[in-house]
């Protein structure tokens, strides 16, 4: 009873928006459904980081610096409705020691183009005048930048309506439908696909409570929750969730004025463990409150607040900015960031569920990365070559595949990752 | 420095009449009880009274149930000499949390509190966070005004017609001179009788719903004669001060030009209404001169420690989110026990009963069969006096209609109707919480408690009300109180304060 679309997006946070923005501007015809109302998973429950300063060199820092361009250039008309801010990050270090590391780090950022200037303690101090007295310099990065995270995800999805989409708020998925499957009666399978026999056929759209949907193209953008939507395709993507607490303080006059963070944060980021861990990241927004991150644990999908989380929190920033300490924190929110086992997204079309998309596992970077994300996925949904090769974010490259084809990304270190994983 | 752990059987948060009877009802029946209260003492919002520092013994004038305050004191005084209560006064809970079952289902919970800031300030003793640990737990958290926005109502001079009363009850003397109070509901009478015995000059109590809506709920009323008599009393103390009263009427606007100036109410306009809120044409008024304005709504239940346990909850009556209880006052949650103004808005004489129970079913006991039936009628008639109350005052359906898209309704982040509107309408923002997202409504200082139901119902559009899940994510507070994040720091018993730090000098 639903028209068929050439795509079908389903999550209405800020990467499914933003793939449905592009490629609805790219004059595909575009259908979002989510669950429940546009940004009402981890687009919420963040900081709205544009970060270039915590990437690994490689995949991730090349797709961070496309995303950036296309924040500024195919997005910047619409800045203001996302209070887009280039405030600029520091990163903070207090010890000779992560002041060695950093000045290592700068060297080898410089040499793949990233805007970073060394900061002295005076340099420091005048960037940031409430920083702690222990501080003895940091790193500035010119190109570090924040959104209000919601808005993004809101107005992408309001601007693609205006460009064709429709969106449908409160209708989950519940089951994929597959060429030569019985409830799929009108597929309008267009490509040859291989290797599709072993889960059914191509996909063809998706069943939900409010009747059948069928696209020639459905994207998984569903974030944390892409690893069980396509275990509903029997493909397995290993989108696993890490539990981060952000504090918020009192509004109070500016204090904070870029994104302040400390030099071992960069560590925690890129590390698997499943223990608790925190290093501070302090900022101030235009409302006058402080944001304080950032916590990142292990802990599946348990929403139990950790008061641990909270007093380290406090802990590290006060450290950061010693003033804190005779703030009041007036609210907490904690969020699931949707992270793989090699920390690098899944974007692309997954070859062993012909007509299944994917574009989730950002982690804590997908806010920064969803502009990029949402172009590039756009570009390859209407068959052109990607500006940037997708490669590297490939599905396939977590195997399983029909036994018939190699995983042409598959390790071992990672496939043993992916069990310990899968046993945390 | 972690905050010292005080442990008993029984734990109570609020000390007004759900609170004390259940700490009361707890030690009685042989428990040891921790009762946790913000206030400096005992009483809470409806037996407030001056601090028992400058009048020892309070005569109870401008209250109700004043001799039900005065047993339930005497019995708590006893228990706390007998040792079987500690009191925390001053404190607020920030966070309430079920303990990990290490054996069984009956691990107990923690509450984690934080000095009041008015209590820190002067009183000493009160200051200094605390750690609660018990094996059950009572919530008698109570309720605030309900507000709804008018233009004009961030002026100062409004305020909420709970907080005039308040203010004159822990004073002795009157936030201003001359009063309107508006909004719905019995609590506006005894709001104006209280201004007007002090001294005020109260020009009108404006009451939107009329008295012919009392007629298919006469019965209910009926079966409490005691709040006749209040009623009659509430009609001298009218007829005494030449106080009017005018029914289907409401307040349109809060008017800030005049002798005060333009940034301070000086008056109001009024509109006469229909049943369903819609101002009738040509009806307008306006009251000059008026210092103060009090408006009242009925009231919302504090749930946000109810909620952080994840109880079942219910729309009320009067379209409040509250806890469903089962005849012992437990909640879903096994050992959480709700009474008062949390399980549904119902007055004090209810709050106590239910108290009662809370108390005596926390601490395993029983009262005597008879009087359990007695009281289990008693509480049946104040519950269904209490919905009749609702029916005949609600939230007048129309009343987004007296907005204009500039009116503030979120005071703290400044948030506007047409802000709000727009976020519905174009970006589909439905339930309070994806308002609260994208127009930051409920997201300051008082974190939505002020405008968290106006929002959920603006939400919900014009003419329709808030469902229970919106109402559940305007209520949900992940703090429930401000806190210090110095005493968040200070959880952790390694902390070191990095401004002391200072003086010993380089650490790495």
């Amino acid at each position: 009873m639903n028209q068929g679309s050439d795509v079908l997006v389903i999550g209405a946070g800020v990467i499914g928006a933003a793939t449905a923005y592009f490629a609805a501007r790219q004059g595909l015809s575009v259908t979002v459904i989510d669950k429940g109302l546009p940004a009402s998973g981890t687009s919420s429950a963040c900081e709205g980081n544009i970060l270039v300063s915590d990437k690994e060199l490689g995949p991730e820092l090349e797709l961070t610096r496309y995303s950036l361009g296309v924040w500024h250039q195919d997005l910047g008309e619409h800045k203001k409705l996302w209070e887009f801010e280039s405030k600029g990050g520091i990163i903070v270090a207090s010890r000779e020691s992560s002041l060695a590391s950093l000045n290592r780090v700068m060297a080898v950022q410089t040499g793949y183009g990233v805007a970073v200037e060394e900061l002295d303690q005076d340099a420091l101090r005048e960037a940031e005048p409430h920083i702690s007295r222990e501080a003895l310099g940091g790193a500035s990065y010119s190109e570090d930048c924040q959104v209000q995270p919601m808005l993004v995800a809101a107005h992408l999805v309001r601007l693609a309506t205006e460009a064709g989409a429709r969106f449908l708020a409160d209708t989950p998925v519940t089951g994929f439908l597959r060429s030569g499957s019985s409830s799929s009666g009108s597929s309008r399978s267009g490509s040859s696909s291989s290797g599709s026999a072993a889960n059914g056929g191509r996909v063809t759209g998706v069943k939900t409570p409010r009747g059948d949907f069928f696209a020639d193209a459905v994207v998984n953008c569903t974030g944390t929750w892409a690893g069980e939507l396509a275990a509903l395709a029997g493909v397995s993507v290993p989108v696993l969730p890490r539990r981060g607490f952000v504090m918020v303080t009192e509004p109070l006059p500016p204090m904070v004025h870029h994104k302040v963070y400390a030099a071992e944060y960069i560590d925690n980021v890129g590390s698997s463990d499943a223990g608790l861990q925190g290093s501070p990241v302090v900022e101030g927004t235009p409302s006058g409150t402080i944001l304080i991150g950032s916590t990142r644990e292990r802990v599946g999908f348990d929403r139990t607040v950790s008061t641990d989380a909270l007093s380290l929190l406090a802990r590290n920033s006060t450290a950061l900015f010693p003033f804190l300490k005779h703030v009041k924190a007036i609210r907490h929110y904690h969020g699931f960031r949707p992270y793989c086992p090699d920390h690098l997204p899944v974007i692309g079309h997954d070859e062993r569920a012909p007509g299944l998309w994917h574009a989730a596992g950002h982690e804590g970077a997908g806010i920064g990365l969803s502009a990029g994300t949402g172009k590039l996925l756009a570009q390859a949904l209407l068959g052109q070559t990607p500006d940037l090769d997708l490669s590297p974010f490939a599905p396939a490259r977590f195997g399983e595949l029909p036994a018939s084809e190699p995983a042409h990304h598959s390790t071992s270190p990672q496939s043993a990752e992916h069990r310990e994983e899968a046993t945390a | 420095m972690t905050p010292p752990i005080v442990s008993a059987d029984i734990a109570v948060v609020g000390a007004g009449p759900a609170g004390l009877a259940a700490a009361v009802a707890a030690a009685e029946s042989g428990a040891t009880v921790v009762l946790v209260d913000a206030g400096a003492q005992p009483g809470g919002q409806f037996w407030r009274h001056r601090p028992e520092t400058v009048v020892p013994v309070p005569d109870g004038q401008g209250h109700h149930g004043w001799k039900s305050y005065l047993d339930l004191r005497a019995r708590f005084d006893a228990a706390r000499h007998q040792g079987l209560i500690t009191y925390l006064p001053g404190l607020q809970v920030w966070m309430a949390q079920q303990n990990q079952p290490a054996q069984g289902d009956d691990a107990g919970f923690t509450l984690r509190t934080t000095p009041t800031v008015a209590e820190a300030a002067s009183d000493r003793s009160a200051a200094g966070a605390r750690t609660v640990v018990a094996r059950r737990l009572v919530l008698c958290t109570g309720g605030y005004d309900r507000q709804l926005p008018v233009p004009g109502w961030d002026l100062p001079g409004v305020m909420a017609a709970g907080g005039i009363q308040a203010f004159i009850k822990a004073n002795g003397i009157l936030p201003g001179k001359r009063f309107v109070i508006a909004g719905t509901g019995p609590f506006l009478l005894p709001v104006a009788a209280n201004i007007a015995e002090a001294g005020g000059k109260v020009l009108a109590v404006l009451e939107s719903s009329s008295p012919t809506t009392w007629l298919p709920h006469l019965r209910a009323a009926a079966g409490v004669p005691e709040k006749a008599l209040e009623g009659a009393e509430y009609a001298a103390v009218f007829a005494r001060h030449r106080i009017p009263y005018r029914t289907r009427s409401i307040v349109t606007e809060v008017l800030g030009s005049g002798s005060l100036g333009a940034d301070h109410a000086s008056g109001v306009r009024t509109a006469k209404v229909d049943a369903d809120g819609s101002v009738r044409p040509g009806t307008e008024r306006v009251y000059e001169d008026v210092d103060v304005v009090g408006f009242g709504w009925g009231f919302t239940p504090q749930m946000e420690l109810p909620l952080s346990f994840g109880v079942e909850t219910r729309l009320d009556t009067d379209g409040s989110l509250v806890g469903v209880v089962d005849e012992r006052q437990q909640s879903s949650v096994p050992g959480l026990y709700l009474a008062g103004e949390v399980t549904g808005v119902g007055g004090a004489t209810l709050a106590v009963l239910e108290g009662l129970a809370a108390g005596t079913a926390a601490a395993g006991g029983s009262a005597l069969p008879q009087k359990t039936a007695a009281s289990e009628k008693t509480t049946a008639r104040h519950r269904r006096f209490a919905e009749a109350m609702h029916r005949a005052h609600p939230v007048p359906p129309a009343w987004q209609d007296w907005l204009t898209p500039e009116t503030t309704v979120c005071r703290c982040e400044e948030v506007t109707a047409g802000e709000i509107t727009e976020a519905r309408e174009s970006l589909g923002a439905r339930d309070a919480r994806s308002l609260k997202s994208f127009t930051r409504a409920g997201m300051g200082w008082c974190q939505g408690r002020v405008c968290g139901f106006a929002s959920a119902c603006l939400g919900a559009g014009p003419g329709a009300s808030p469902t229970a899940e919106s109402l559940s994510s305007a209520a949900k507070r992940p703090l429930a109180a401000p806190v210090g994040i110095g005493e968040l720091a200070a959880l952790d018993a390694d902390y070191e304060d990095p401004t002391n730090s200072l003086l010993k000098g380089d650490r790495a």
